[in-house]
């Protein structure tokens, strides 16, 4: 069998996805399309207040409708000791409701009935008596002497404050500020948002009483973590839950924790002994599920006068919700926000952080954040860019002269970062170049002299992704390797069973072109699965950027280990020596006799036809990554606005995104996933947003009011690159998935900003909405 | 209350209260689980199906309204094995990621292809407007339709090729 | 996410359908796109016990021109306004508000009369019957109804219309003189409803101004008519003055709230400048009609 092995799908191809033909035909397999004999569907009554508490909850005449099964009450959950959960940062949530309600939204009880449109009739018909508390709804008024006391649950919280947390060193930094010729300040707020993908959460929860095995198909992002939650939860021995994600429609953070609604379906299921079907609607998702950001934020900047930055130093209050239930490394309260120095080469920077308690939904980490990373380096960029127009400095200038320079790499940082590799002055080039920068800034002049309102904004953003390190990257306890498994069967295909989840990201195609770069079988050839618990190797899930620089790099390494055996059986079937073989494009010949060679499918068939005596049949092998560090991916994104001086809209002009995410292993993908995330930037920007009146209500809880843009408010984007390889990942590859959502919101902010300028408006936070510029023009005398 | 409607070409029937909204009709009753549900206030467009050739929400609409019209839906883009000019654009293109809104896209943008052979992207953006995607950002969802009319305007100028698109995910 | 269980009538007549609204009155409601109805019973907003869908009536989906007017059919869609020939001619104003309604597939469903019965204040098609001074004609069992735009919203979702009556039809006065109009919306984004809009017709006489309409959506607890910026206008050579104070009368005549959209100030003021431009506009396309 000796063929030309053809190598299609090597790395930096751009082949299309393997994955597309079952959701071009509309045969996706989604959580909400999977149906299960005998399965019953469950309904979630949700709390209309934001902090009451119950007093009673009657549901006689709901248990007797139509096509009820079972009413599950708080109480219900208590007697088999599952009405709290752990969440992911080692507090407890509320399952269902026994004491308080603590936020609107918060779930009460559940139906389960044989139809949706039963159960929801039936859920009409439950009765709650509540006491009304008063809410609160900020961090300031958490902290107020008086407040109410949200988690009277915990025994030894006697206020609302959840955390406090520092980085960085306070006495270097506070002599740094003494000394500095220049102190920039901003305060800021980054509101709640909420990752809203299209597909809502939901869960199957079959537990089957024969046979001990529950079966819970989840809308998960990270199974292996969840079952090892759900064993510790439920008591169910582990080996017995097998937790399948199917086919997911988008996550982006949304799909990590734990909810309510998956614990007391498969305590229904368990009670019951038929499969149960809980999917939460769009209502559901935006009040109670992970939302993200929330962040109060102050940031000093000291410079000298002549624009070189000292010292940084930030305090933020975080709005974490009812439950502190951030999805992030254990070690770090704030997420990895004390990367917020950036791009930029500061000496000293410290950081405190607080967290509080609200009567809102629990969450924080998500919406493509990097684990707050958005948060930072939206403070860093404003206030880098608030500095530049303070300083009557160019804003491009300002970060030029404060970049780290390539030679400074590996860099450390004064938040303890060690930087892998970057060239931030070559991103920025690239993006000015390709703006025509010089041309638009006169452009901008000659319109403002015509009374025009039109600016530019910069932000040059270095992000860090990967989790990563084991020893310093876990959650609740679960180290943060990532994993492989390929299998090749006697005919040169594979099978590649990895512990992450993609929910769009392309895994199909890019892990498969991991293999055909390191192994020499095609990508067609290689089939990716990824969900399934009793199958995939155990990892921490798809989230953070994380699959790329962690999995990706464990799917390299074990496809290497394959090939190191393959040269073993190689060498058995040329007769050769081992160390007389080269490898190239799949196949193994002997040093001078290139006609003399084996191909890898050769080779896979000998793994079970023709072993070498001694040798372990078959190839096969998995791979568990611990990465030695996190990567840094980077880049510059420039904004051009235009803004209606009478009704104060903003008209985005121009947006060039240039990315650095070292190796770009499918670069048709990479540009999609940087597409997409400008777009969530862009909704963050001028849109999304969640808020809550005096008496806790939420608002933004469907999509009349949580608004998301579309194809035709959305700007076009013109992408470029630069390729700055990772040095310690086997590929080079750093991640991108939230390079975009996390460099975006700033440079949108910074245009207005910059267009607002001549009339001295130092900040807008977002949703930067047309009626807040307009306040801001006409406050500056601006008028039409 | 008896409906009765064709579906893909095909007459279908089911017995439903007034109250079931056509979407729940199709995935439900007659298991067509390709049309989606993203919301509850009619906003994001991922139910769309095509009601005798013109894009409406299908959440928005009763099963009992419907009855006695011709509804499309993604499962019948495909004629016989193959993919249409549509579905190919959006492989080819990149125009899906996590695939939950695309199957309302590429109905949107095959009746507007039937309206508007050679659409400009604004007419494209214009067109989608009224459906939501969170993967994409909308960039190759537009250059998907784009690659379709370029296909549809092939094959006409030379119709005695045939017009076998490649099926996608097994090439 | 469902509806609570209601009965349904699809009657195939009008008298049909006009003799169970008599029957039932309070408790029905009527649909035709139901892309306003179908909201709010999925969110358990509205709970008739009735539903008449009217969708099936023959006829009433046509827009023809009548005498010196067009007529706009009970089951005419938004998207059918659009694509009108008719309407592009003698009363091109529509079409331009057609574009701005919803997104691209409720205007495949939805009707230019429904939206108007509904009554919403956000609403764009009531401030466009405002500005033209449309005539609405509504059938009952007992006869027949003309109700003029002006006067027939009384309040948020609130109008004149029985619970026994049908609107079949909206009849808009075409212009025999120089006649022009716009219709400029503030949307967030596209299917958000106004924050502010503006619907404005004027006529000319030789470089005067004869008659002007100014409807005002989503500033007031209904559809409001400007009638003090109207009158003002009336008789007055269209100078930037002019213009200028007409915008700051009708400025005057909205009753804005608060909320997330803006400050009542902010949507006051965009009143001001929507309608100063959408008279620049409308003047300007008057001008251009060869009389």
């Amino acid at each position: 069998m000796a063929q030309q092995t053809q190598m299609h799908g090597r790395i930096g191809e751009s082949i299309k996805r393997k994955e597309d033909g079952r959701f071009l035909r509309g045969k996706g397999n989604y959580l909400d399309d999977m149906e299960l004999p005998g399965m019953l569907h469950m309904a979630i009554l949700r709390s209309p207040h934001a902090h009451a508490r119950v007093k009673s909850v009657d549901t006689a005449t709901a248990s007797a409708m139509p096509g009820v099964i079972a009413v599950v009450t708080g109480e219900l959950m208590a007697q088999h000791k599952l009405a709290w959960m752990p969440t992911l940062s080692y507090d407890t949530q509320a399952v269902l409701a026994t004491d308080k309600v603590r936020f609107q939204g918060q779930e009460v009880a559940a139906v389960v009935a044989e139809s949706l449109y039963q159960a929801e009739d039936a859920r009409d018909a439950i009765v709650v008596d509540y006491d009304v508390l008063p809410a609160v709804t900020s961090p300031q008024q958490a902290k107020e002497e008086g407040a109410a006391l949200i988690r009277d649950d915990k025994e030894n919280q006697k206020d609302n404050h959840i955390y406090h947390w520092e980085a960085g060193d306070q006495d270097t930094t506070k002599a740094a500020f003494a000394k500095a010729e220049k102190v920039v300040r901003l305060h800021t707020f980054y509101p709640r948002c909420h990752p809203a993908p299209l597909e809502t959460c939901g869960c199957i929860a079959d537990v089957n009483g024969a046979t001990g095995k529950a079966t819970i198909y989840m809308t998960s992002q990270a199974p292996h973590a969840i079952r090892t939650v759900f064993a510790l939860v439920t008591g169910l021995p582990e080996q017995n839950i097998r937790i399948i994600s199917p086919d997911i429609g988008g996550g982006f953070g949304n799909k990590v924790p734990v909810y309510p609604g998956y614990v007391v379906a498969t305590a229904a299921s368990l009670l019951i002994g038929r499969p149960v079907k809980w999917v939460e609607d769009r209502t559901e998702n935006l009040i109670s599920t992970g939302y993200a950001r929330d962040f109060h934020m102050t940031g000093d900047l000291a410079l000298d006068k002549n624009g070189k930055m000292l010292a940084l130093r930030v305090h933020l209050d975080s709005d974490n919700g009812a439950f502190f239930a951030d999805a992030q490394p254990s070690k770090f309260k704030a997420g990895l926000f004390h990367i917020v120095t950036g791009s930029y080469d500061i000496p000293t920077a410290h950081i405190t952080a607080d967290g509080y308690y609200t009567n809102k939904a629990p969450g924080g980490v998500a919406y493509r954040c990097s684990f707050r990373v958005t948060e930072a380096s939206y403070l860093i960029e404003r206030l880098v860019t608030n500095a530049a127009i303070e300083l009557g400095m160019d804003q491009v200038e300002l970060r030029m002269k404060n970049f780290i320079q390539p030679e400074q790499f590996p860099y450390h940082s004064a938040t303890g970062w060690v930087y892998d590799s970057g060239d931030y002055p070559r991103a920025m080039n690239v993006a000015l170049e390709q703006l025509g920068y010089a041309e638009l800034r006169k452009d901008v002049e000659a319109r403002r002299k015509k009374g025009e309102v039109t600016g530019i904004g910069i932000a040059s953003f270095t992000e860090v992704v990967g989790a990563g390190h084991g020893a310093d990257f876990d959650i609740l306890g679960l180290r943060m390797f990532d994993s492989a498994e390929l299998r090749v069967h006697p005919t040169g295909k594979a099978l590649l069973r990895m512990g992450t989840k993609s929910q769009g990201q392309g895994h199909e195609t890019t892990f498969a072109q991991i293999v055909t770069e390191e192994l020499g079988i095609p990508a067609a050839d290689v089939a990716v699965e990824e969900g399934d618990t009793d199958t995939a190797p155990y990892g921490l899930g798809t989230y953070a950027s994380r699959s790329t620089p962690v999995a990706g790099a464990a799917t390299a390494m074990v496809a290497r280990k394959l090939r190191e055996k393959g040269r073993k059986i190689a060498a058995h079937l040329l007769e050769a020596a081992e160390e007389d073989l080269e490898w190239e494009n799949g196949r193994f010949y002997v040093k001078g006799s290139p006609d003399k060679a084996k191909t890898i499918q050769e080779i896979a068939f000998a793994a079970y036809t023709n072993i070498p005596e001694g040798m372990e049949a078959g190839l096969e092998g998995v791979h568990y990554y611990d990465p030695p560090n996190m990567t840094y991916p980077f880049g510059t994104y420039a904004v051009v606005v235009d803004v209606d001086k009478g009704t104060g809209q903003v008209k985005v002009r121009r947006v060039v995104a240039v990315d650095d995410c070292g190796v770009r292993i499918n670069p048709m993908i990479v540009e999609g996933q940087i597409h997409g995330g400008l777009t969530e930037g862009f909704g963050i920007a001028f849109m999304e947003l969640i808020t809550f009146d005096a008496e806790g209500n939420c608002i933004g809880s469907n999509f009349m009011d949580y608004l998301l843009p579309t194809a035709w408010e959305t700007p076009r984007f013109e992408l470029g690159e630069t390729v700055t390889p990772s040095p310690h990942h086997p590929l080079g590859a750093k991640g991108v998935g939230e390079s975009p959502t996390v460099g975006s919101p700033a440079a949108y902010v910074n245009a207005v900003m910059d267009a607002l300028s001549p009339y001295g408006v130092t900040n807008i936070d977002m949703p930067v909405t047309s009626d807040k510029v307009w306040a801001a023009l006409r406050a500056g005398g601006v008028t039409e | 209350m008896k409906v009765s409607l064709k579906v893909n070409g095909a007459e279908r029937s089911g017995d439903v209260e007034p109250r079931v909204l056509l979407v729940d009709f199709l995935r439900t009753n007659l298991r067509l689980t390709g049309t989606h549900i993203g919301c509850d206030t009619s906003s994001c467009g991922a139910c769309t199906v095509l009601i005798d050739g013109e894009p409406v929400k299908s959440c928005t609409v009763l099963a009992v309204q419907a009855t006695g019209r011709s509804i499309s839906t993604v499962e019948g883009l495909a004629q016989g094995g193959n993919l249409s000019p549509v579905q190919v654009g959006f492989h080819e293109e990149h125009g899906l990621q996590c695939g939950f809104c695309t199957p309302g896209m590429m109905l949107v943008g095959t009746a507007l292809l039937e309206r508007n052979p050679n659409p400009s992207e604004d007419d494209i953006r214009w067109a989608i407007s009224g459906n939501i995607c969170r993967c994409t950002g909308y960039m190759n969802i537009v250059k998907a339709i784009k690659h379709a009319a370029a296909m549809r305007d092939a094959s006409q100028a030379a119709p005695q090729e045939s017009h076998a698109a490649a099926a996608a995910g097994g090439e | 996410m469902f509806p609570a269980a209601f009965d349904y009538r699809a009657p195939t007549t009008l008298d049909e359908a006009l003799s169970i609204l008599t029957q039932h009155g309070d408790a029905a409601k009527v649909m035709a796109g139901g892309q306003s109805l179908i909201p709010l019973l999925k969110l358990r907003f509205a709970s008739p016990e009735l539903v008449v869908d009217i969708g099936r009536l023959p006829a009433l989906n046509t827009i023809k021109r009548d005498d010196g007017y067009v007529t706009i059919g009970a089951l005419a869609r938004h998207v059918d306004v659009e694509r009108s020939k008719e309407l592009a001619t003698s009363a091109p104003m529509m079409i331009e508000a057609a574009h701005w309604i919803a997104d691209p597939l409720v205007r495949n469903r939805g009707t230019v009369v429904g939206s108007v019965c509904h009554a919403d204040p956000a609403g764009d098609w009531g401030s466009v019957m405002l500005a033209y001074g449309a005539d609405l004609v509504a059938r009952s069992q007992t006869g027949e109804r003309v109700l003029h735009a002006d006067g027939f919203f009384e309040g948020p979702f609130t109008t004149t219309l029985r619970p026994d009556e049908v609107m079949t039809e909206i009849r808009i006065p075409v212009r025999k003189g120089r006649s022009g109009g716009a219709y400029l919306k503030l949307e967030r984004k596209v299917g958000d409803f106004a924050t502010v809009a503006v619907a404005v017709q004027v006529e000319l006489d030789g470089n005067k101004i004869a008659s002007a309409g100014i409807g005002l959506t989503a500033v007031g607890p209904h559809n409001l008519k400007a009638t003090e910026a109207e009158k003002f206008l009336h008789g007055k050579e269209p100078s930037d003055e002019v213009i200028a104070e007409a915008a700051r009368l009708a400025a005057g005549a909205a009753e804005p709230k608060d909320d997330l959209r803006g400050s009542a100030a902010y949507k006051k003021d965009v009143v001001r400048v929507f309608v100063q431009r959408g008279l620049r506009t409308a003047i300007g396309r008057a001008r251009e009609v060869r009389a």
